[in-house]
């Protein structure tokens, strides 16, 4: 997937604009939260389980050479193979090797980030593989030529309109006049297409949610069952998951999807947990001959051990999004690449690079909010300071913005001085501001005045009434 | 060097520089085998500390809360009864698929009995019986494994689902579950396919709709067979 994750402003400035996309963003805004918040008051253990997941997940790092060994060991033993990826390239001259092996026309897929993050889809269609994606979210946005806006609903920035026009666009065979005002019919008209493509494609490619060491198996959660037909019906299956998707045992694997489903859809557990062991067995009547997983790396090896580590904890749930106040304004393709919202902010400067992620860790007001609500209880406020930290160190903060810090720092070295101007500006804000104390346009700060109204100060400084006060004696 | 024994090498480097006790790698090495070995269980909620009978009526509960249908009956002969009155209560034909489990030979019917087809789904089938492995009351979920007896495609190419649970299979929690897994299993083994099955196929992916019937099953019935 191309990176426009340095355009943060400009992408984030239109998304303001776009009022299809800002009344599409309310359902993040009403729906998840909610959600969530009910699954925890019902589960008077969560935290305790949060608390869990956590050391599970942080034991897991501790010894993540050894797990993955151990996991590979027993996807042996059980007839799979595992191919290890060290980056991108890697890992789809892989896959590619395996759909030509299987002679694969096509490969059905199940939802998988890490898929986006290798930009397998482009890479497949331009060796003449037809790749489907089967979750109905991701076979919207795939229709669209678009990237998913969010981790788990991947075409949350779209409303029903936009899906009716795609399906006209791409169902040609069928009748034009055919009723399509419900959800339940273009579901309906999807599971029917998908059907034939589930029954035909030679190849399936499912992600792994976990991956379980001690029985050498993968685990994929979905509510559609999309996932379950991508590696039930082809007749070779391969999942493609990156290395940090380790858990020891069947034990830790229930105490962290225990906090999964309940963080990210509200569900107390998703409609279908599957964990795949190796091929079909002798007696087995159904299921892949093949099954294949590629471990990816692509930059996690080297996470490991710095300040960002804890970052390698992320079940993926989009808790952290769903309750951020800069992806609900802004959607999840402001953010110009595969992972959005507080996640993607440190998770993408990691990956790719802090200078292609460009603004990406200043996209935050520092509400605390997505630490608060992440199941893995992962630092991410103090994990976007150190990433503009070292943006600062490097460089690549624009010269202007240099400059005004660089100014601002002097000023409130001088206390005097700085008060002195901090007054001067609050009294001409409230003139400005007049009557209505309402201000809809600030020189040099237009990128905050044009989607705000700034409140005009109302009396005096904070220094002032405070001094005020002393000499009062309260 | 492979580029397995690069990120082996990388991770193993990665850790080193943060150890602040020194550990051997034969010291982890050892600690991963032995937590393997244990597989220590953590924090199980304590809401399904109930009696028999009321984990029965919780995994109900919990079943319905899933959007799926539940009725206990008290032995095979009346589950089959009841998989023929569900059929007509939906207007289905009286025609199932169903796979090998012996279990399901002892199903009894009234009047004439519907017609079975043995074996894996093409996806052609509107119906289709599964015998669970276990039931979980924390969640209403249901632990079907592969093979032979209940073929994996039975639990997500028909339109409607029914699955037989026999209450002695009946599980607190996952872990109860993964117990009697390693039980039947072996250490450290599992069946090709483990699904754990809560309600419904669903989505919600056009504007946060939750809408039943998605790519598995639209209607699932669960039929807990509750011989005294
Ligand atoms: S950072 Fe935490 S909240 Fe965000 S997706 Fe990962 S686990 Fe969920």
């Amino acid at each position: 997937m191309k990176v426009s994750s340095s355009n943060f402003k400009s992408n984030a400035r239109q998304a303001l604009d776009d009022k299809q996309l800002q009344s599409a963003l309310n359902h993040v805004r009403n729906n998840f939260i909610s959600k969530r918040s009910k699954a925890r008051l019902d589960l008077p253990e969560f935290d305790a389980l949060r608390d869990n997941a956590r050391a599970i997940k942080d034991h897991t790092l501790e010894h993540l050479d050894f797990y993955l060994e151990h996991y590979e060991r027993k996807v042996v033993e059980s007839g799979g193979k595992v191919h290890w990826a060290a980056d991108a390239v890697e890992a789809r001259g892989i896959i590619m090797d395996i759909c030509r092996k299987t002679n694969a026309k096509t490969v059905t897929k199940g939802k998988s980030m890490i898929s986006e993050e290798i930009s397998l889809n482009e890479f497949l269609a331009a060796n003449s593989i037809i790749p489907v994606e089967t979750d109905l979210g991701e076979y919207i946005i795939q229709l669209r030529g678009e990237n998913p806006s969010h981790i788990i609903a991947p075409a949350v920035h779209l409303n029903i309109d936009q899906v009716r026009d795609e399906f006209r666009k791409a169902h040609t065979h069928l009748s034009p006049n055919r009723p399509m005002n419900e959800p339940e019919t273009l579901l309906g008209e999807a599971r029917e297409i998908l059907r034939g493509k589930f029954l035909t494609a030679e190849l399936g490619i499912t992600g792994a949610n976990f991956l379980v060491a001690e029985t050498g198996s993968s685990l994929i959660v979905t509510n559609e069952g999309n996932g379950d037909l991508t590696q039930i019906l082809p007749r070779v299956h391969v999942v493609l998951a990156s290395i940090d998707k380790i858990v020891p045992t069947l034990e830790d694997l229930a105490q962290i999807t225990r906090v999964l489903a309940r963080s990210a859809t509200g569900q107390e557990i998703t409609v279908y947990s599957t964990l795949s062991t190796g091929p079909r067995r002798k007696e087995d009547e159904d299921g892949p001959e093949e099954y294949h997983v590629v471990l990816l790396d692509n930059g996690r090896s080297s996470m490991l051990g710095t300040e960002f580590s804890e970052m390698l904890r992320c079940i993926r749930c989009g808790a952290c999004m769903n309750h951020c106040p800069v992806y609900q304004a802004v959607g999840g393709h402001a953010y110009g690449w595969v992972y959005p919202g507080p996640m993607g902010a440190v998770l993408t400067p990691s990956l790719i690079g802090v200078d292609k992620a460009g603004h990406l860790p200043n996209a935050s007001t520092f509400c605390g909010r997505c630490e608060a609500v992440c199941p893995m209880r992962i630092p991410l406020p103090k994990m976007m300071r150190s990433w503009r930290e070292r943006e600062f160190e490097q460089h690549l903060v624009p010269p202007a913005h240099r400059k005004n810090l660089a100014l601002w720092a002097w000023l409130a070295k001088h206390r005097r001085l700085y008060r002195l101007t901090t007054g001067l500006a609050a009294r001409i804000l409230a003139i400005r501001g007049g009557l209505s104390k309402r201000i809809n346009k600030l020189p040099m700060a237009e990128g905050w005045t044009k989607h705000r109204i700034l409140p005009a100060p109302e009396g005096a400084t904070f220094m002032k009434l405070y001094r005020r006060r002393l000499r009062k004696g309260r | 060097m492979s580029s397995r024994e690069q990120i082996l090498k990388k991770i193993k480097g990665s850790l080193r520089k943060t150890q602040t006790v020194h550990t051997s790698d034969e010291q982890r090495n050892q600690a991963v085998l032995a937590r393997i070995n244990q597989h220590p269980r953590g924090i199980i909620p304590a809401r399904t500390s109930l009696s028999r009978q009321d984990l029965l009526y919780h995994f109900c509960e919990k079943v319905k809360a899933s959007e799926a249908s539940c009725k206990i009956v008290e032995s095979y002969e009346k589950a089959g009864i009841e998989i023929q009155k569900f059929l007509r209560q939906h207007n289905l034909p009286q025609l199932v698929r169903i796979g090998t489990d012996q279990r399901l030979n002892k199903l009894g019917w009234e009047n004439e009995p519907p017609q079975l087809l043995i074996g894996p789904s093409d996806g052609q089938d509107l119906v289709c019986v599964s015998h669970a492995q276990y039931g979980v009351s924390e969640t209403g979920t249901l632990v079907m494994t592969s093979g032979p007896e209940n073929p994996t495609t039975l639990n997500f190419l028909p339109e409607t689902h029914i699955i037989l649970l026999n209450k002695k299979n009946l599980q607190e929690s996952y872990e109860d579950s993964w117990a009697a897994l390693r039980q039947r299993y072996g250490k450290e083994k599992l069946p090709r396919t483990v699904n754990m099955i809560t309600g419904p196929s669903r989505s919600a992916d056009i504007e946060q709709t939750l809408i039943l019937g998605a790519h598995g099953p639209l209607r699932l019935h669960v039929i807990v067979i509750d011989g005294k």
